[in-house]
């Protein structure tokens, strides 16, 4: 079976909700909307307080060249345009519409019948991807636009596809697979011509039996589509080891995937991209995961971005008494959040819900020199050595040691027997670090 | 063997001789009167480094030791026939009396006990983007067991003997709270102890001693020695007289002074902050 070689573990899957069928949250009465959903510049509000706006309208435009542009997931009326506390409580500027009603915008296609012919060549297709705000919905949110431009000199030989889902708990692109493989399917044929590639590969983990098979049977209904199953292995979903476990290439440091002749991107990603163009819908809903061990009902939920995610646990049967951390995304790669009121964005894949005893983290002891990060590290770095030089300010002897490489994965400190906080140390590294390049730059 | 012993013993002088490097021995003398932390105070690498500055640049002009202070600086001046600048003795100053009281906590965090992670993680526990978090960042880099995390408050505490305001807490704080200042006569100094930059109405929500941009001390200050930007006073310590009219004037007690009398017609919880 397909794997990558270097590192990884094997977390507890606790894959709870992965039968719950997609149900639709109900619109509520106010949503919260942050201009940066993406990762680059924030987008430029075009909206102010009084105006009246319909599901799917721009309300807020994406600047320079890695932005995204945001759309308003309901109809109503705009309450403010101002900061509101996000989950990490700092403030961030959003527009926060009061609901009335659900009138969509006029260009947008509600019909449900699928597709399947794309009359747009590759240039119309990416700008249409631009234009409907598409970014990454694997958690990353990249705006999708950007690498679907080739830079010049590369050429892209292979699409892959991302139904790989690694972090324990989460199951929304699971239930995506199950329930909407075909416009995942015409969504990937549409980037594939976008790209100019007749070959794209699904990458799917061996724990989504059910998903592999469906979507095997559908490939056959399209051309140059392979579907692939992978050894569940964490972080089989990080793009550089889904490429060594599909096409056996390695990405260079430093550089992106296109490099070795391909780009990836998450089934999410594939079906906002259906939807964008062929029913010129922009990207205002997504699939999130509320789950956890407590929780009454572990649910996937279709949510208008900009849902407070009290009402989503709400939903789903209520805040847990013995709950000590409510985590935004997965166990592994999520962060405790300190406000439950801020709102789902794009990229909110799931809301893990951590029971008191669950949440405590262990006492930190020093290192003992064992060398297990180093052994599960699937970048091939030494995660001890990272953190003491972050712990040190050594900002020049960390860039040297590649810790700009780190994806952030978690595997080091999960594996980690002195308990000890290496990928937070190694965050604050990455952090300074990069101020460090962005200043060299200029 | 004797014979190899005389051979080495040769070649080795020849080279000693040959690579000999020729330095001012008051270098050396210099660095005899230096302390010797080699804690980069003086903004070199090390109390040598300094030392030779000193020599080959052939004036004290903006060279100072501050852990060695006005005695150790008279005795190089005296050395080496040069003048010592009068300088100012400064002190680091925490700007934020977010204490556990003014600022409670709402919600508890537990990870690496590091500021710079919780920095860039989440806001804080008091909720306050611009407040101390209480991690002690400032306490690890501190070589002179200076600064310290007082329990009841959560807030570190610089010592007024120890510091010799290095600049390395300075450095360490990923909000730039602290701020090297004048020391003051008789160690007295005001200070606004906020650097929030929120409106006020926002600040107050999570801070009971916060700033909030109202300007009066500004008006009340006879020297104009205070300036009010984005929401937030500064007193540049360079103009302040220590009249202490701004602190009575502070609505919200955001300024505070140090090493006061207490003045008994009312009460002052921000001199509960000690030296």
């Amino acid at each position: 079976m397909k794997t990558f070689k270097l590192g990884g573990i094997h977390p507890e899957e606790n894959k709870i909700s992965a039968q719950q069928p997609i149900e639709v949250v109900p619109i509520p009465k106010t949503v919260f909307i942050p201009v940066s959903q993406h990762l680059g510049t924030p987008a430029k509000p075009i909206v102010e307080k009084g105006d009246v706006v319909k599901t799917g309208q721009l309300i807020a435009k994406g600047e320079g060249f890695i932005s995204a542009n945001v759309h308003s997931s309901v109809s109503g009326t705009v309450l403010k345009v101002d900061e509101i506390v996000d989950y990490s409580g700092y403030r961030r500027l959003s527009i926060v519409i009061e609901t009335e009603g659900d009138e969509w915008m006029d260009t947008i296609d509600r019909s449900t019948e699928l597709k399947k012919e794309c009359t747009l060549d590759s240039k119309a297709i990416i700008g249409r991807i631009n234009e409907m705000g598409i970014v990454g919905m694997g958690g990353a949110t990249f705006p999708s636009y950007v690498k679907l431009n080739v830079p010049h000199g590369k050429k892209a030989e292979y699409l892959l596809i991302n139904g790989v889902e690694c972090e324990p708990y989460l199951t929304s692109d699971h239930r995506l697979m199950l329930e909407k493989g075909r416009e995942i399917m015409v969504g990937i044929t549409i980037l594939m011509k976008a790209l100019h590639v007749n070959k794209a590969m699904i990458g799917i983990e061996n724990n989504k039996k059910d998903a592999f098979q469906l979507m095997t049977d559908l490939a056959k209904e399209f051309q140059g589509i392979t579907v692939h199953t992978l050894k569940v292995k964490y972080p089989q979903g990080a793009e550089k080891q889904l490429i060594k476990a599909l096409i056996n290439r390695e990405v260079p440091s430093g550089k992106l995937p296109i490099e070795v002749g391909c780009v990836v991107h998450n089934v999410g990603t594939a079906f906002a991209v259906y939807e964008a163009i062929q029913k010129n819908k922009p990207l205002f809903e997504r699939i999130v995961t509320v789950t956890g061990k407590s929780i009454k009902k572990p649910s996937n939920l279709l949510t208008r971005v900009g849902t407070s995610i009290s009402d989503l646990i709400a939903m789903t049967g209520g805040l847990p008494d013995d709950s000590g951390k409510i985590i935004s995304g997965g166990p592994m790669m999520g962060r405790a959040l300190s406000n439950a009121d801020a709102p789902i964005t794009k990229g909110t894949s799931g809301i893990l819900v951590m029971p008191e005893k669950e949440s405590k983290r262990v006492a930190t002891m020093n290192c003992i020199r064992c060398g297990r990060c180093v052994t599960v590290c699937a970048m091939g770095l030494e995660p001890f050595l990272l953190a003491k030089l972050a712990e040190n300010q050594s900002w020049e002897e960390a860039e040297a040691e590649h810790i700009m490489d780190c994806m952030e994965c978690g595997s080091c400190q999960y594996t980690c027997p002195s308990g000890r906080p290496l990928l937070d140390h190694v965050r604050v590294g990455k952090n300074e670090v990069a101020k460090i390049i962005r200043t060299r730059k200029n | 063997m004797f014979a190899i012993g005389i051979t080495a013993a040769i070649i080795l002088y020849i080279v000693a001789q040959k690579f000999k490097v020729i330095e001012n021995p008051l270098i050396d003398e210099v660095v005899e009167l230096l302390p010797g932390a080699h804690c980069g105070g003086c903004g070199y690498p090390g109390c040598r480094a300094l030392a030779e500055t000193m020599v080959k640049r052939g004036s004290l002009e903006n060279l100072n030791c501050p852990v060695g202070g006005k005695e150790v600086m008279g005795q190089i001046a005296a050395l080496l026939g040069l003048v010592a600048e009068e300088k100012e003795p400064m002190i680091a100053v925490l700007r934020c009396n977010g204490s556990k009281l003014n600022a409670p906590d709402k919600v508890l965090y537990e990870g690496a006990t590091s500021c710079s992670f919780l920095h860039q993680l989440n806001v804080g526990e008091s909720g306050c983007p611009y407040g101390c978090l209480g991690q002690g960042d400032c306490v690890f880099s501190c070589k002179f067991d200076a600064i310290a995390i007082d329990s009841k408050t959560g807030l570190p505490v610089i010592d007024n003997e120890n510091c010799i305001a290095c600049g390395a807490c300075v450095k360490a704080c990923p909000r730039q709270i602290i701020e090297i200042r004048f020391k003051g006569k008789k160690d007295r100094r005001i200070y606004v102890s906020c650097v929030n930059k929120e409106k006020g109405g926002i600040a107050r929500k999570n801070c009971s001693v916060a700033c909030i941009g109202c300007g009066k001390c500004v008006k009340i200050c006879p020297y104009e020695a205070i300036t009010m930007e984005n929401n937030l006073a500064y007193i540049n310590f360079e103009k302040c007289k220590l009249c202490r009219k701004c602190v009575k004037e502070c609505p919200t007690n955001a300024i505070t002074e140090l090493n006061f009398p207490v003045i008994k017609e009312k009460a002052q919880p921000n001199t509960e902050v000690e030296a």
